[in-house]
């Protein structure tokens, strides 16, 4: 494969030479630094930068027009429609129901999901860091979800949730009636943590494997030689050492769990009702979906839900610097 | 020794620790859950509609088997079913037609000799079968070929653009002293933490205004930007030692020759990495597309699924085997490359 790769790559590099050397002669170093640093930042910066800064024009503009020109400067209405409530907890109380309900929807989310995905990747750590045989093909079995895409694994379940699946045999066969899950809203919502865990676990696994093999090997012979129990072993030895990965691997599972919504979209649509409809869905629709279109005030939401991951985030690169100094 | 204790016994005479029963339970109960659905796709991506409507389902797919029969008005296709005949024998029969709960059968080596059998008293003849049809029917008839080939187009771009601008991005960010660099360095980072989702309606908008709305390159360009991928490049760059880039220099290589004929070949198993990376991300892209496009024919695989699976009159055979048909190359990355993925992640943190 190297060889197919290099010939046309080595024509590339002959033809790209010559003008590239008059470039370098024309422009000089700085020219040059430039020119490869331009291609991404214009990516960037169009892509990216400007809608960053646009996005808060949005949100200070009202109206269902898409083009900021024909939009007119409203002040902090769109925050203030969002955030006024009678009761913050009883959304029917607020100016915009569907925002805070998609809020505590995801606050109830984000708070099981992180605990089982957190929980489940560390087990899973733990496991594939024992002393068990073929320890890649197990490694690859539970990394094999996270490859699936959010549809993929939405239509997976779906197919095995409805009425006439998998999960419904299961039931028949144990005596049991079988239960319509996806419209039933306590068995959607777990329904919607539970494959969302299902397809990241592994990923989370396998950072907290490597923090795992990352920790002397002789600290626990010496534990064992000490007669140390496996549980105390794990309390004093593995905890402490893998602690800084830990609480990287919660940050980023939090990151990831706030925005949730492609798989529980294609699994639920949000539904039944709006029993799985998260902070994510609830911007898309505003934004685009919905009869009801309103840009700002979805701007407006995006920006409050980027204010809570930029905390998130500095918190992760602050925890993950801290962690490599260790 | 008795065969139980054969067969529990352990390497070094130690007897069963019940983390030994947690591993075992764990890692059967992972195997089942992971890889017991994905197989439920697959066998069911091969059954007929009729099937899929089944109640219990049946584990395999199975077809109905039928002959040709003449029946004294030119041969038909006729089904075969399994008849307990009144004298409590069985037999191969095919049913001519049906009055209410009566059939009447025929043998189809003796067509002529009808005979009136209780439809509770057969079973349709079936045999494993698998209904490719499922596979071919929706590539040809339906779109699925287009979205095929649309999320080939937006992959193999927007892979190929990332690898070429985030390395030489990394490459300037790591090789040249110049003012701005830290600056330049802390945008990148900033823009870690600012996901699409929240970037949604402003990036619909520049998309719409600079033209590439319902376009794949709409899909493309906002996401080969990829902090990430500078960030992973870099990193990986300012380990290629600076004394081989000034010996190239000596040698008059121009600055361009520098990172093509040196650095790029040098960073390769980053840029492995980072392909299969891009590869898998933009395979799998969900919300941006479905912003982006609304016209069917640009569709990529994802959000061709995703539409056919919300419509009413939901044909699941073709979605299932469309589904088995998207997770090729992911089961390609997977078997082949999945080596440089864990250790990407080991190492970076990447996702």
């Amino acid at each position: 494969m190297g060889a197919v790769l290099a010939a046309p790559a080595g024509l590339l590099a002959h033809l790209f030479d010559a003008p590239m050397r008059l470039w370098q002669r024309i422009a000089g170093r700085g020219g040059m630094i430039a020119f490869f640093l331009a291609p991404n930042m214009a990516i960037f910066g169009l892509f990216v930068i400007v809608p960053l800064g646009l996005n808060v024009a949005y949100a200070l503009s009202g109206g269902t027009a898409l083009f900021l020109p024909q939009r007119s400067y409203v002040g902090a209405a769109n925050f203030e429609r969002l955030l006024t409530c009678g009761d913050h907890m009883d959304p029917a109380t607020c100016r915009d129901d569907l925002f805070w309900i998609a809020v505590w929807n995801t606050v109830r989310f984000v708070g099981l999901q992180v605990v089982v995905l957190v929980g489940v990747a560390m087990v899973t750590a733990l496991i594939l860091n024992g002393k068990i045989r073929a320890r890649g093909f197990w490694r690859a079995v539970f990394f094999f979800p996270v490859l699936l895409s959010p549809v993929v694994v939405g239509l997976i379940w779906k197919w095995i949730f409805q009425r006439q699946g998998l999960l419904n045999w299961v039931m028949v066969e144990l005596g049991m009636d079988p239960v319509n899950w996806l419209t039933d809203r306590t068995w959607a919502f777990l329904f919607s943590v539970g494959i969302s865990v299902w397809a990241h676990a592994g990923f989370y696994a396998l950072i907290l494997l490597a923090g795992l093999q990352a920790i002397p090997r002789d600290i626990y012979e010496a534990a064992e030689m000490d007669r140390t129990s496996p549980g105390r072993a794990f309390r004093r030895i593995t905890l402490p050492l893998l602690w800084p990965n830990l609480l990287v691997v919660i940050v980023l599972a939090l990151i990831r769990a706030v925005q949730v919504f492609d798989e529980v979209y294609v699994l639920t649509g949000g539904g039944p009702g709006t029993s799985t409809m998260y902070l994510t869905q609830y911007i898309y629709e505003t934004g685009f979906a919905s009869s009801l279109r309103n840009p700002g005030v979805a701007a407006a939401a995006s920006l409050l839900m980027g204010g809570v991951l930029v905390v998130l985030t500095i918190a992760q690169l602050g925890l993950t610097r801290w962690r490599d100094r260790q | 020794m008795s065969a139980v204790a054969f067969l529990t016994r352990r390497r070094g005479g130690r007897g069963w620790h019940w983390t030994d029963v947690v591993t075992f339970g764990w890692l059967a109960a992972g195997l089942v859950l992971i890889f017991g659905p994905a197989l439920w796709l697959l066998l069911s991506s091969f059954k007929t509609p009729a099937q899929l409507a089944e109640f219990p389902p049946s584990i395999l797919p199975y077809a109905s088997r039928s002959a040709m029969v003449d029946t004294g008005d030119g041969p038909r296709l006729l089904p075969l079913y399994t008849v307990e005949l009144p004298d409590g024998t069985t037999a191969v029969m095919a049913e001519k037609n049906r009055i209410g709960i009566m059939a009447n059968m025929v043998r189809p080596e003796a067509p002529d000799e009808v005979v009136k059998v209780n439809i509770n008293a057969r079973q349709p003849l079936r045999e494993v079968a698998f209904a490719t049809g499922n596979y071919t029917t929706p590539l040809q008839a339906f779109d699925f070929g287009r979205y095929l080939w649309n999320s080939v187009f937006v992959t193999v771009i927007a892979t190929l653009i990332t690898l070429l601008t985030n390395s030489m991005a990394a490459f300037a960010l790591s090789k040249y002293e110049f003012k701005g660099r830290g600056a330049v360095m802390m945008v990148i980072v900033a823009t870690l933490m600012i996901p699409l989702s929240v970037n949604l309606v402003p990036l619909y908008s520049v998309v719409s205004a600079v033209g590439l709305l319902n376009t794949r390159w709409g899909v493309i360009l906002p996401t080969v930007a990829t902090p990430t991928g500078v960030f992973m490049l870099r990193q990986y760059m300012l380990t290629i030692p600076d004394e081989l880039l000034e010996a190239a220099r000596m040698d008059n290589a121009s600055e361009w020759q520098i990172y093509w004929r040196i650095v790029l070949p040098l960073a390769a198993p980053a840029l492995a990495v980072l392909a299969i990376f891009s590869v898998v991300w933009r395979w799998n892209d969900f919300l941006w597309p479905l912003i982006v496009l609304s016209r069917k024919e640009l569709f990529t695989l994802q959000i061709g699924l995703n539409s056919y699976a919300g419509e009413l009159n939901v044909h699941w055979q073709f979605i299932l085997a469309m589904t088995v048909v998207s997770i090729i190359p992911v089961l390609i990355v997977f078997f082949f490359l999945q080596r440089f993925i864990t250790a990407g992640i080991a190492g970076t943190g990447l996702k």
